[in-house]
């Protein structure tokens, strides 16, 4: 059984008990264990149950690549499904849950799967469910839905408790891993002058090395890292920061780092992680090298494990995986854990090297302590169900025959050691086959190319196939010394320190075990645990033609996933090589991408959530519409009421009880949120007689005109009053969501086009609050605060004068979108509400009414007038809407005429605008679509026109609408008819669009 | 005017550092070749500074100026004499090729205090915060989370922050999220 | 992300203060001209796998529209230049044919 020891345990406090639950039961551990070394020391072998199979798993490292350890963490709001115990610290009231089961870890139903484990083999999915058809949706989905699938999402109501946030950092260099090679390119790159920041995943410096031993510079490994952390520490230009994972590298040098602040101590204040946004002219990418599983029966059982993270257990946690552990391995390295299981007193009964010659120096040392070594040797199969019963032992070179049974609890095995490519590759790094190791590793000739076309990211020690201590730290010191001339630096050659361990024996490929093995062990030789995929489902796939590796992992699931096959993918690829016949570097690999692990929503989200998840823009009036029940509606960032029902009063009906008001009376409305761009220079009026379909240069200052703004494909983009405030300055008004954009429209023809021409702009669009004063009392309102002439004579229609009404500073345009007596008025923001409630003092003796969006376009609509993004969406020209009149046929060009020449544009058969009143008085739906004679080659109704706008009219009393329809002004009076929602038809006639007072006799007083 | 409203009525936080929506800030924009020699003196004669070179500040007590582009400026003075400066440049320029436009009501500006605030500027802009890259005397036009906006560093520990009024809220928002009193980064303070 | 140097403001921006802007030196084609011209115009672009010339906008920052030369496949910048002209520099010139022999872009070579 698994236990906790009473010597070793590094990384733990043995003064600090910590106690957690899991699946409901109080366990304890030490402060500095990992979930997985803690549940190992309370002998809980079996942590989960397998994404298809629901086979029993335990765990099988130590570190980030875990597969099978994925548990639930936490409750409630703070839930989280997938999380790797091997990378979780414990602290005080962890709870964790295990995922994949029913009804319970221990009792699993979905076991069930493992009987029909033939028909769930690679392409299931595909194969099995197609036929018959029906039975999907009834049959096999529910039940696949059941039983596959990893972990459970969060409950969609509840909110992620914690803080997350964002950081930007600039480096020198970056250097990603904290091991022994990360800390000397560190210190070779720092000591050079570079800037240099250093990311380390886990909570320890010093990577695997104080485990594995040897001396640098004499010194054991853990005390050379205290000195290179020291050093680092004293540095200026250095830091190091830990529980921080370098997760993917991208272009030009930008790097995201995760960085977990609190999960190991949830009750700390302040941000959960933090998404580090670097961008550095150097990426050292000292991650390490993952260690393989072997391919052999039953290699998923809770008790095998790979050989280092038998020792990690051991050395950092004082956990001893089994009392009795068989060591299967085709290298040197995997003696290391005989040798420290039996120096802490446990048994390994025998070592099982498929090297025909077994080891080196290392067998030499297993040996002398007594341990039984057989070479050439295989694990056939593995006996046992939740745990580790037996092994089976054959000759590598058969077919599986058995010629003994050992009895063990544990087995550590080792396939040798695969370089941490991944943060290489993510941005391109390409990669050699290194077949002394069996494995990738990077092609430095390929590396990533940064924004000046030179490489930017190096791989240093383990992570660039530089395995013995000596060849790490002679790797790491190049490599900093690299990045440091490479990131403008004076790196001079200095000496690596010496590392001193034993030499190692070659190791021997070994991509199943026995090679030979029949088909019996082969469908369970797990390649990828996490996705259930085996030896059998890889070989089948190939047998099928699934020759491209990145078809095969689609088909049989291998390395997708949490995981994304860190363990998994060389041997998958070898065995698909051998399936192929294949060298295996010319099957290659799939492509690595970012992140390396998971990281949290939260993280990516940053500062992003609650109130500051997006800004709201917000005029100086807000807070009063906000006070007063406004019914808001976005316009674009904005919020803009929408109406302002009183008490029991519904939207409808405010609505239209600010319509009646605003015609009957007075309205009031807020209009800051219009643009305001100022256009000024000597070649401001042929600036904007390019710009807007009409003539601007001719108006007069103190006059305002409408005029439309089309892109230069022809189409209507936006619409506005313009005002000339003299000779050589126009102020544009935009509509609310132009503003932004249509200033930059001008900056782009200004800067990139005509940049000989000399005009300037501002938007000065939140300079100004603007509120429009409507209705037939409007001028009374006005002459009541009293400051400037506002009458028919001193300040007509389309005119505009500055002035002051009730002491405000004000600009008023006399213009009207709504066909009433109106007057726009200007004052400075910051005097905005304090005009606003000026307005409604003074106007409550006519029964003053603000009024929102909707009544804005109810009374447009009224009107006739159009609203761009209602009778507009971007394929719609001006000519379509009857605006022939805003289009100068005086100017040669403006932006947007050519097109509108081209054939499509001037074909009489476009819907061209119109009025639209149902027979019956009811309101047309939104969108309807008119419809005409039959159908076309997709049996679809045939149509002859659509709604753009459609209103109750509460001033008509009936539906309004307006729409485009195929030759409509030409069929004034006719009847046709519009969708209903289903099959329902509603007949409308074609009328003039202009429903209300069309003299204008309104506006005109 | 008794009647100004800030946008956020002078709100300020207290965390990594102290944040203050200050008290209204008179900002006028000028467009025009800032190198032309007619458009210097002016604003000279108006605000007692010259302008600045790329990316850089000038400041003579509660005047100043900030570069912004290569043909537009941000000139700073006291928010009541916002509007007659404007006109008085504006009346100096009327024969220069120049737009003058008084810009105080549309903005919302922010004084952050504390020897943190390069750390809680970082989180929020894509700008190289370190001493070494960014200094005071220097402005920065850029993007705050999800907004525009301007900085410059007043002194080693004082900072502007310039935003649209309509995102003062927002701005307010991200800056406090940003000084939470527990989310020291320590990366700079070494 | 890509990192482009205005070289209007001298800042190495990301591209969350860029905003792109297609393809560079456009000729426009007004009122007068041909259905073919004002169609090539508007709608026909070069995609090249290579060097390619393209305009950005450094919006969140000092607001100037420039130009920039970039591998489309490697991303190598090979410089950004003023947005006043009609064509890329000599000198850019140069240093992409030394870089990339052979290189061609609608007419130039």
């Amino acid at each position: 059984m698994s236990t906790r020891v009473q010597t070793q345990g590094r990384l733990i406090d043995r003064d600090r008990p910590i106690s957690f639950k899991f699946n409901g039961t109080l366990l304890k551990g030490y402060q500095g264990d990992t979930l997985a070394s803690a549940l190992l020391a309370n002998d809980q072998m079996l942590i989960g149950r397998s994404f298809k199979y629901h086979r029993p798993r335990g765990v099988v490292a130590s570190g980030s690549e875990e597969p099978n350890a994925l548990v639930g963490l936490g409750e409630g709001d703070r839930f989280e499904p997938n999380q790797r115990a091997t990378t979780t610290e414990i602290f005080h009231g962890l709870t964790a849950t295990s995922q994949n089961h029913w009804p319970s870890l221990n009792y699993d139903v979905g076991i069930v799967n493992n009987v029909l484990s033939r028909f769930l083999s690679a392409g299931f999915y595909y194969k099995m469910f197609i036929h018959p058809r029906p039975f999907w949706k009834h049959f096999y989905e529910p039940f696949i839905r059941h039983s596959a699938g990893l972990g459970k999402a969060p409950n969609p109501e509840v909110r992620d408790a914690d803080r997350y946030e964002h950081f930007y950092a600039f480096t020198d260099v970056l250097v990603i891993g904290g091991g022994v090679a990360g800390l000397q390119s560190a210190l070779t790159a720092a000591r050079a002058g570079a800037k240099v920041l250093l990311l380390e995943q886990t909570a320890h410096l010093g990577g695997r090395a104080p485990v594995d031993g040897g001396t640098i510079d004499g010194m054991e490994p853990e005390a050379w890292v205290e000195k290179a952390r020291a050093e680092l520490d004293a540095l200026p230009n250095t830091q190091v920061r830990t529980r921080t994972m370098g997760a993917g590298v991208y272009d030009h040098g930008y790097v995201l780092g995760y960085e977990r602040l609190t999960d190991h101590a949830p009750d700390t204040p302040g941000p959960r992680h933090r998404l580090w946004r670097i961008r550095a002219a150097q990426v050292i990418t000292a991650t390490g090298a993952i260690e393989r599983p072997l391919s052999f029966a039953g290699n998923d059982i809770p008790g095998v494990m790979l050989a280092s993270a038998v020792r990690d257990y051991l050395v950092n946690y004082g956990v001893s995986p089994g009392d009795r552990t068989v060591v299967v391995t085709n290298n040197d390295d995997a003696y290391r854990t005989a040798i420290a299981l039996v120096q802490a007193g446990l048994k390994v009964p025998v070592i099982l090297d498929a090297r025909p010659t077994g080891g080196g120096a290392l067998m030499d040392e297993a040996k002398a302590l007594g341990i039984r070594v057989e070479t050439g040797a295989a694990a056939v199969k593995v006996k046992g169900a939740k745990r580790v019963h037996s092994v089976c032992i054959g000759v590598q070179a058969g077919e599986g025959e058995v010629l003994e049974e050992v009895f063990c609890d544990a087995i550590a095995m080792s396939g040798g050691w695969s370089p941490v490519v991944h943060l290489w590759s993510h941005c391109g790094g390409k990669l050699t086959w290194d077949a002394g190791q069996a494995a990738f590793r990077p092609d430095h000739a390929r590396a990533p190319t940064s924004h000046d076309g030179n490489p930017f990211v190096i791989a240093a020690g383990a992570a660039d196939g530089a395995f013995h201590l000596k060849d790490v730290l002679q790797n790491a010191v190049k490599a900093g010394e690299t990045a440091a001339t490479r990131a403008g630096g004076k790196a001079e050659s200095s000496a690596a320190p010496r590392g001193d361990a034993p030499e190692e024996a070659p190791l021997a490929p070994v991509w199943m075990m026995p090679q030979g093995a029949k088909k019996q062990l082969r469908m369970k030789a797990w390649l990828d645990y996490q996705n259930d995929v085996k030896v059998s489902d890889v070989q089948l796939a190939a047998q099928e033609g699934f020759e491209s590796v990145e078809h095969t992992k689609r088909y049989t699931t291998l390395g997708m996933a949490t995981d994304q096959g860190k363990l998994s993918n060389i041997n998958g690829l070898a065995t698909l090589a051998n399936a192929l016949d294949e060298d295996i570097p010319r099957v290659g690999t799939t492509t690595f991408r970012p992140p390396y692990t998971p990281i949290s929503m939260g993280a990516i989200a940053g500062e992003a959530r609650g109130e500051i998840f997006q800004p709201i823009r917000k005029t100086p009036m807000h807070a009063w519409h906000e006070a007063n029940g406004a019914h808001w509606e976005p316009v674009g960032h904005w919020r803009r009421p929408y109406a302002f029902p009183r008490k029991g009063e519904s939207v409808t009906d405010a609505v239209h009880r600010e319509v009646l008001a605003t015609r009957n009376s007075l309205g009031l409305l807020d209009a800051s949120t219009l643009g305001k761009i100022i256009v000024k220079g000597p070649d401001a009026g042929r600036f904007l007689d390019m710009l807007y379909t009409n003539m601007m240069s001719t108006l007069k200052p103190g006059k305002c005109r409408y005029g439309l703004m089309c892109s230069e494909n022809g189409f209507l983009t936006d619409d506005g009053v313009v005002a000339r405030i003299d000779e050589d300055t126009f102020l544009c008004h935009t509509t609310t969501g132009g503003a932004d954009r249509i200033h930059a429209h001008m900056e782009e023809w200004l800067q990139t086009e005509w940049w000989d021409w000399q005009v300037w702009t501002v938007n000065a669009t939140e300079q100004f609050a603007q509120v429009a004063v409507v209705g037939p009392n409007a001028r009374k309102l006005l002459e009541k605060l009293g400051g400037m002439d506002v009458s028919k004579d001193a300040l007509g229609f389309m005119e505009w004068k500055d002035g002051d009404l009730a002491g405000f500073p004000v600009r008023v345009y006399r213009i009207s979108f709504s066909g009433e007596l109106s007057y726009e008025i200007a004052v400075p923001a910051n005097l905005g509400r304090a005009f606003w409630d000026k307005l409604l003092e003074a106007g409550a003796e006519w029964d003053i009414t603000p009024y929102g969006t909707e009544a804005l376009h109810i009374m447009r609509a009224e009107k006739g007038f159009i609203m761009i993004g209602d009778e507009t969406d971007g394929t719609v020209i001006p000519q379509d809407l009857g605006l022939d009149w805003a289009i100068s046929k005086k100017k040669d060009d403006y932006i947007g005429k050519r097109a509108q020449a081209r054939s499509h544009m001037t074909d009489p058969k476009r819907w061209k605008l119109v009025g639209l009143e149902t027979l019956d008085g009811s309101t047309l739906m939104d969108g309807a679509y008119a419809v005409a004679e039959g159908t076309n080659e997709n049996g679809q109704t045939n149509t002859q026109g659509r709604v753009t706008s459609t209103y109750h009219s509460p001033t008509l009393n009936k539906g309004i609408a307006m729409g485009l329809v195929l030759n409509g002004p030409d069929r004034m009076g006719e009847v046709i008819e519009f969708t209903n929602g289903g099959d329902d038809r509603v007949k409308a006639r074609i009328v003039n669009p202009v429903f209300f007072d069309p003299e204008g006799e309104k506006q005109n007083v | 005017m008794s009647d100004v409203a800030l946008a956020l009525g002078g709100a300020s936080f207290d965390g990594l550092v102290r944040i203050e929506e200050l008290s209204g800030q008179g900002m006028i924009t000028l467009r025009g070749d800032l190198t032309d020699k007619s458009i210097v003196k002016a604003v000279k004669d108006v605000f007692g500074v010259t302008l600045p070179g790329t990316r850089e500040t000038i400041f003579d007590g509660a005047n100043g100026a900030l570069w912004m582009s290569p043909d537009e400026a941000l000139l700073l003075c006291p928010y009541t004499q916002a509007q007659a400066k404007a006109d008085e440049l504006a009346a100096k320029l009327a024969e220069a090729r120049a737009l003058v436009v008084n810009v105080s009501d549309a903005r919302a500006v922010f004084r952050l205090k504390g020897a943190l605030l390069r750390e809680v500027i970082a989180k929020l802009a894509p700008v190289d915060m370190s001493p070494e890259a960014f200094t005071p005397g220097m402005v920065r036009r850029t993007r705050m989370a999800q907004v525009a906006a301007a900085f410059w560093m007043d002194d080693t520990s004082t900072a502007r922050v310039v935003c649209f009024r309509s995102v003062a809220a927002y701005m307010f928002g991200i800056l406090s999220n940003a000084a939470d009193g527990a989310s020291a980064v320590n990366h700079f303070a070494r | 992300m890509l990192l482009l140097t205005c070289p209007y403001c001298g800042v190495a921006a990301e591209e969350t203060e860029l905003h792109a802007g297609g393809e560079a030196h456009l000729t426009r084609f007004g009122p007068d001209s041909s259905d073919a011209d004002f169609t090539s115009y508007l709608f026909h672009r070069e995609n090249p796998k290579g060097v390619h010339f393209e305009r950005w906008r450094h919006v969140n920052g000092c607001g100037k529209w420039f130009h920039a030369a970039r591998d489309t496949n490697t991303l190598e910048v090979f410089g950004t230049y003023s947005a006043q002209t009609t064509e890329p520099p000599k000198d850019l010139l140069g240093k992409i044919r030394e870089k990339r022999p052979g290189f061609r872009w609608r007419d130039i070579a």
